[in-house]
């Protein structure tokens, strides 16, 4: 097909409701039909050069400026590099369960915020629903309950990130070899007098989630879905494991393109293409190239991955959502906030079992051993896997970063997302608002982390701009 | 000008490793060395929906932020409660922090919003800009001066408040 057709272009600049800002163009020819989605990313780029020259253990505190919707995951994922770094292959049992317990609850709190206050006005009110109404504030008032819960269950995961990592603002828990602080007694029992609230709340949003994708199939199934692979961390056994593992991919139906991989590895099996048009990389699997090696992860990546999941409730709902799909990969877009709500039930199981091991309260804080120059982190952040990969020098300075943070990696699904919700619900030649919400619907299901941009007051506006066939603007409108 | 109350809650916001967008964290690390009395100081990448638990906690909360194109050296106004719409995780602003704490927790707590204008936001970085230090030093003052009178005016700009202040 010839490609000197007339061709518009759309912008919507940022997605609402995400977290961070983006923008969306479409590309659409003579007939309004749209030949390309292209999700632009407003990322700086300057972090890895940032960071060179500085000490090695100055690291898993100064990534947390990377972003301040998910500090924590940087925090650990540079602590678990640096653990390398000093040679520390074992961590005390202490050390690793405290940073497990911060890293669940860093988890349970983003899904919390995720569900409670970005999603559930789609799922409670409708795709389609008033914006005036299809907000959190809609949710406070017609669901007042739900809406504190959400609250309580983000403050609760807060609290615990708090009591482990120390100050929002400037984490210092994980420490290269290991932890700088146990959790004391007052504080364990702070926590554990609200476990079964909170349990109870998990089990609520779960069920929320999973009646309305298993009530609205019909119209959920095709929503911005497409098959791909999955990637993410995976344990020894098989189970799910959100801090530490080895890296599983398998394709749409449920084979295995790698498995147990050592992550120390990834550069010999995962790649990153570069797109003129976008500062954000695409990562693709290089066995199967950057046409067929694109893949997903994050919760719905993670559940369908793993053999099992360890803790028995969340491990029910595992079974639940896998028979949906036969026990195959479960493919569906709009699936990500079962799984996901699955993760938050499966956080909070893991988090009173931590609450309830007494290695919490030891004082073999850190491990160390012989010095490496090379090491990679990897976690498996709420977004999804995230790579950390560090060189440091004799004098111990970081001399090479690279990261790929997890939205990155789910860069072409989101693009593969925008396109097809666009090329079903665009009428016309315009951006109507329910083509605007069903794109946000579509996108917000990766609950892509979209910008570490500042934000200070008055640098987020609103723009959606109609560029002509010629690349003139046709029309801008802003919206503070 | 109004009484002050007891319990009053400063929070700082924003990123320090973006530049002056370190300037609400900046404040709060200023206050947090030498808290007035009844005053909790917290600082945070960003307000987030817990926040508005926090403030119902209070009887009156100081936001403190990073302000791109507001007054030299620094703007101060009252916060009412809004209802927003396109309410995002990211961006949550004071105004729906505060319709949060009143539609969650039937909070009636009052809030102001204290931005200090800054200049450098687009890169990596963990110094504040000199004329952003310069504006940061004197919203410190004033907001010292307020919390520790317990008067707190509804609106004003840097420049008066410190001819009022004698800052």
């Amino acid at each position: 097909m010839s490609t000197k057709q007339t061709l518009k272009r759309v912008v919507i600049d940022p997605v609402t409701r995400v977290e961070g800002h983006g923008k969306v163009s479409l590309l659409l020819d003579d007939k309004n039909v749209v030949r390309q989605a292209r999700m632009h990313i407003v990322e700086f780029r300057g972090f890895e050069r940032f960071i060179l020259g500085r000490p090695y253990w100055e690291v898993p505190v100064t990534v947390q400026r990377l972003c301040g919707i998910c500090p924590v995951s940087h925090h650990l994922a540079a602590a678990k590099a640096m653990d390398l770094i000093v040679g520390a292959d074992t961590l005390p049992p202490t050390a690793e369960k405290m940073r497990r317990l911060m890293h669940y609850g860093q988890m349970l709190q983003s899904h919390a915020l995720h569900f409670f206050h970005l999603v559930s006005p789609d799922l409670l009110f409708g795709f389609d629903a008033d914006p005036a109404i299809r907000n959190v504030i809609g949710v406070a008032r017609k669901f007042p309950d739900l809406a504190v819960q959400g609250v309580m269950l983000r403050k609760y995961g807060q609290e615990i990130i708090k009591a482990t990592a120390g100050k929002k603002i400037h984490g210092t828990g994980a420490i290269p070899g290991g932890i700088n602080k146990n959790l004391s007694v007052a504080e364990r029992d702070a926590f554990l007098k609200d476990v079964d609230r909170m349990m109870d709340w998990s089990r609520g949003a779960l069920k929320v989630a999973k009646d309305y994708t298993v009530e609205h199939l019909e119209t959920l199934a095709p929503f911005g879905s497409f098959d791909s692979n999955h990637l993410s961390l995976i344990r020894e056994d098989g189970a799910m494991d959100l801090y530490h593992g080895n890296l599983r991919a398998i394709n749409a139906g449920g084979d295995t393109i790698f498995d147990q991989v050592d992550y120390q590895d990834y550069t010999d099996y995962i790649a990153e293409e570069v797109r003129p048009w976008s500062y954000m990389k695409f990562p693709f699997i290089k066995s199967l190239g950057p046409e067929n090696g694109w893949y997903r992860v994050g919760p719905l990546a993670r559940v369908n991955t793993c053999d099992f999941i360890d803790t028995p409730e969340a491990e029910a709902a595992r079974q639940e959502f896998m028979a949906l799909t036969g026990n195959k990969p479960n493919n569906i877009t709009m699936a990500y906030h079962w799984a996901r709500m699955i993760e938050l039930l499966h956080s909070m199981e893991k988090i009173v079992a931590l609450l309830n091991d007494p290695d919490l309260q030891g004082t073999d804080l850190v491990a160390k051993g012989d010095r490496r120059e090379e090491a990679v982190g990897l976690i498996e952040a709420p977004r999804g896997t995230l790579f950390h990969h560090y060189k440091v020098n004799a004098d111990d300075q970081v001399v090479m970063c690279n990261l790929i943070v997890s939205t990155t990696n789910n860069n072409e699904p989101m693009n593969r997302a925008v396109a097809g919700v666009a090329r079903d619900y665009l009428s016309g030649n315009e951006v109507t608002e329910p083509l605007l919400n069903h794109i946000e619907v579509a996108i917000r299901a990766y609950d892509p982390c979209l910008s570490c941009a500042t934000h200070a007051m008055g640098r987020m506006p609103l723009v959606v701009e109609l560029f002509g066939a010629d690349g003139a603007l046709l029309d801008r409108r802003v919206k503070e | 000008m109004n009484p002050a109350p007891q319990r009053t809650l400063v929070i700082g916001f924003g990123n320090p490793g973006r530049l002056d967008d370190g300037l609400g964290p900046a404040a709060a690390a200023a206050l947090e060395a030498d808290p007035p009395a009844g005053v909790t100081v917290e600082s945070d990448y960003q307000l987030t929906v817990e926040d508005a638990h926090a403030v119902a906690g209070h009887d009156v909360t100081v936001f403190v932020d990073a302000d791109a194109a507001g007054p030299e050296p620094f703007g101060w106004s009252r916060v009412a409660p809004r209802t927003a719409t396109g309410f995002s995780s990211h961006g949550v602003e004071p105004a729906d922090v505060v319709g949060l704490a009143r539609d969650l927790f039937g909070s009636r707590a009052g809030a102001y919003l204290l931005g200090i204008r800054g200049y450098r936001f687009d890169g990596f970085g963990e110094t504040l800009s000199p004329p952003a230090r310069r504006n940061l030093d004197a919203a410190v003052a004033f907001l010292r001066h307020a919390l520790e009178s317990r008067v707190f005016p509804d609106a004003t700009d840097g420049a008066a408040a410190l001819t009022e202040t004698g800052g």
